[in-house]
């Protein structure tokens, strides 16, 4: 059977030039990278290169970019580590409703230790208000962390705006860039990030190996304690392949960042036009012009998602009700539920997140199935027929 | 021609994951179904009971079994509607002094109705289950369970419930074979995960402990009462009349002299009645909320085998309709416990002719 992969924000396949570059990293250079002898040189060379390659695509210094094991235990290092090192100034966090379960869950964790977490509310589309941040600000606010774009529905947020009103209050500033990084332009200057996470397996890099970019300055440490690898700020033998890996396809990402975000908007904009115009009350969630180029979430009236799930894999295609992590669960979307949707719609969305691959013709047969498998999810449905009575359709 | 495509719910266990594999080797296509049902509250994952066939662990097993045969699987949820139609009536039954047969419920709402709704939705002709029983049409040509023969345990009578339509949408692939050949099928395609315990009696209330898990749902703590005898004499406190079942003799904590036993619950007065071992015998039962399976109409069955709760084995009786729903059954000699809330199902040999829910006890 035919299989289209829809499914690029939960994770994407490593590509082959980043195969090719790890490949060497196990079986020649594998030395540890923290080693005195000289045959370690290979493998240092192969962490400085990474390090350089995603400080240049950042504007960064490569001493200001740290490895990790991806994106959650950077964005748990960021807030952990943060709220240790500033603890004396403020014990106030200020981040959104709709960030990711790996900033979420440790702020809920803070909170337990004490910390106060202002979660900020979000717009119809899912932006974050510069000036709720502003106002959300205290003279205890150590940190300030929003999400760069949002994982489910693809928003991407007013970040220069908000790095400047923390650099205007002296308040740091973390973005969970996981869904952005090697996607689309970010400049950690001109946005005044202090702290920024990634995961390298979100832009065809390997799994298991992710970065925290930390400005110089910032006073926080590690939380991994042990070696003194990262400049001892992240204890544990460096993951060179990953590492490797995950430069090689930063670099690539950058190289084509242009061409590609083109492409993927026009084919997102072209699976957006074709489901609002071919199902009816359908409705497209999150920013329609500020989204991730890879980007589509949709809302189907009447319908479990659950099962809209089960028969699009039966016609082989891979999609998501929302994020990865959480679908397992099919809890409606905290994010949908700050967008504000009902619960029973919230449960019924439908994410697509389109890749190097994806053609228009795998589009059109998605968009075919999708009229289809809705239209017969519809003719089951109790919600349906009462609705359509009710507007004396039937 | 399409092959006719089926819904397996698959717990992880021996038997699901034979009835996935026999249907297979009949030439069904096969989808496996994992049903999310209920995760305690406050986040305390895992606490269902071992061997429960909902958890979890259920979910990791039975995807390990449905990758080893090939198939898909999936897990849908449930939580919805096992907790309106299976939690909410365990607890409304206990506070209103009735014994609930939460398997039945779930049975009939949770494992079929919903179930099928959903396996509907995803274009499949049946679903099917590892129950021991066998599912025929009969002469008068309804559909009925039928106890398989080589079951060491009996699993239709939390079946009674189930509707003909369900039925006719059921299979039991695994009711043609015994235990031991199951255990060797699943041997010998590499089918066992682990050998997971018999299911328990409430999945979850693993720790047993009913009462407590009532009051955590409602959040509420249930007012001591009076043991009284049939006389109306106080003989004790008792805990709430949530703990106390027909029949029950042990923890009543009353120091008779000799062994008393629970013979009535009054909930209108918070009492728990005390009695003899002959005062918890009764010849016969009233029943509503009646399902007819085998038997078109369970009031013209003549002498048939009714059955007052999983571990009865059978008494013979007779059944009169009383109107309105309520039907009246008459044992040929008196039976112990008769239970309000339970079910009472009944037999023609090994087939379930169709049962209720237990009103009253006649005196």
């Amino acid at each position: 059977m035919r299989r289209i992969y829809l499914d690029h924000a939960a994770t994407t396949k490593t590509r082959k030039e980043a195969v090719e570059a790890m490949l060497p990293y196990f079986t020649e250079h594998y030395a540890n990278p923290s080693a005195v002898y000289s045959f370690a040189g290979e493998a240092k060379k192969g962490l400085d290169e990474s390090r350089k390659t995603i400080a240049d695509i950042l504007g960064a210094k490569p001493e200001e970019i740290y490895f990790t094991g991806g994106g959650t235990e950077s964005d748990n290092w960021a807030l952990l580590a943060a709220a240790d090192a500033y603890e004396q100034k403020g014990k106030h966090i200020i981040t959104t409703k709709i960030e990711h379960h790996a900033i979420l869950h440790t702020c809920a964790y803070l909170e337990k230790k004490g910390f106060e977490v202002t979660y900020l509310d979000v717009d119809e589309f899912g932006l974050v208000n510069p000036e709720d941040v502003e106002k959300a600000v205290r003279p205890d606010t150590i940190l300030i962390s929003v999400m760069f774009a949002n994982n489910e529905i693809g928003t991407v947020e007013p970040v220069k705006e908000i790095g400047a009103i923390a650099k205007n209050h002296g308040v740091l500033f973390h973005t969970d860039a996981v869904q952005a990084f090697a996607h689309i332009p970010i400049n950690v200057d001109e946005m005044n990030i202090d702290m920024l996470s990634a995961s390298g397996h979100k832009f065809y890099g390997p799994n298991g190996v992710g970065f925290l970019y930390i400005r110089k300055g910032v006073k926080i440490r590690s939380y991994m304690h042990g070696g003194a690898q990262e400049r001892k700020r992240r204890a544990g033998t460096s993951n060179t392949p990953g590492i490797v890996g995950m430069g090689t396809a930063a670099k690539l990402a950058a190289s084509e960042m242009e061409r590609e975000s083109e492409r993927q908007c026009r084919l997102r904009d072209y699976l957006i036009g074709r489901v609002l115009k071919e199902i009816p009350y359908s409705r497209l969630n999150g920013d329609p012009k500020r989204r991730l180029p890879n980007n589509v979430n949709f809302c189907f009236r009447f319908i479990e998602g659950e099962s809209m799930l089960i028969n699009l894999d039966l016609a082989g295609i891979c999609a998501s009700s929302g994020s990865a992590c959480t679908s397992g669960s099919l809890d409606p979307s905290h994010v949908l539920l700050a967008i504000g949707l009902p619960h029973e719609i919230a449960h019924g969305s439908l994410r697509l997140t389109i890749g190097d691959e994806t053609t228009q013709e795998d589009l059109d047969y998605v968009a075919d199935q999708l009229v289809k498998i809705v239209g017969n999810l519809r003719n089951m449905s109790p919600l349906y027929e009462d609705f359509m009575k009710k507007n004396g359709k039937k | 021609m399409r092959k006719q495509r089926v819904v397996v719910g698959m717990s992880g266990g021996v038997d699901s994951s034979v009835a996935a594999f026999l249907l297979l080797r009949q030439g069904y296509e096969v989808i496996g179904v994992t049903m999310d049902t209920w995760r305690p509250r406050g986040g305390r994952e895992n606490e269902q009971a071992e061997g429960s066939c909902c958890g979890l662990e259920a979910a990791e097993d039975a995807g390990r079994v449905a990758r080893r045969l090939g198939i898909p699987h999936y897990v849908m949820n449930f939580r919805k509607e096992f907790e309106r139609d299976v939690i909410r009536y365990f607890v409304s039954e206990y506070l209103h002094a009735r014994t609930p047969n939460p398997c039945i419920a779930c049975n009939r709402y949770v494992k079929w109705e919903a179930l099928l709704v959903r396996a509907a939705e995803i274009g499949a002709d049946y679903i099917a289950t590892g129950h021991y029983a066998r599912i025929t049409c009969l002469d008068n040509d309804r559909y009925a369970v039928r106890k398989s023969v080589t079951a060491a345990k009996d699993q239709t009578y939390a079946l009674y419930n189930l509707t003909q339509e369900q039925l006719k949408r059921t299979l039991m692939p695994v009711g043609a074979y015994e235990k031991s050949q199951i255990r060797q099928i699943a041997h010998e395609e590499g089918l066992i995960v682990a050998e997971k315990p018999d299911s328990q009696e409430i999945c979850f209330v693993p720790d047993q402990d009913y009462a407590g898990f009532i009051e955590r749902y409602t959040e509420e703590k249930l007012p001591q009462g009076h043991f009284v005898d049939r006389q109306g004499r106080v003989l004790g406190i008792h805990k709430g009349i949530i703990h106390y079942t027909i029949g029950q003799r042990k923890g009543l904590n009353l120091a008779a002299g000799r062994p008393v036993f629970v013979t009535e619950i009054r909930p209108e007065t918070n009492e728990v009645v005390i009695g003899e071992a002959e005062d918890v015998f009764t010849r016969g039962l009233i029943f509503d909320q009646v399902n007819c399976m085998g038997a078109e109409d369970l009031g013209q069955t003549g002498i048939v085998t009714g059955k007052i709760r999983y571990g009865h084995q059978g008494t013979p009786c007779r059944i009169t309709d009383l109107g309105n729903g309520r039907m009246e059954c008459r044992f040929s000699e008196p039976v112990r416990a008769v239970t309000p809330g339970q079910a009472v199902v009944f037999y023609d040999g090994d087939a379930v002719l169709g049962g209720g829910t237990i009103v009253d006890r006649l005196r």
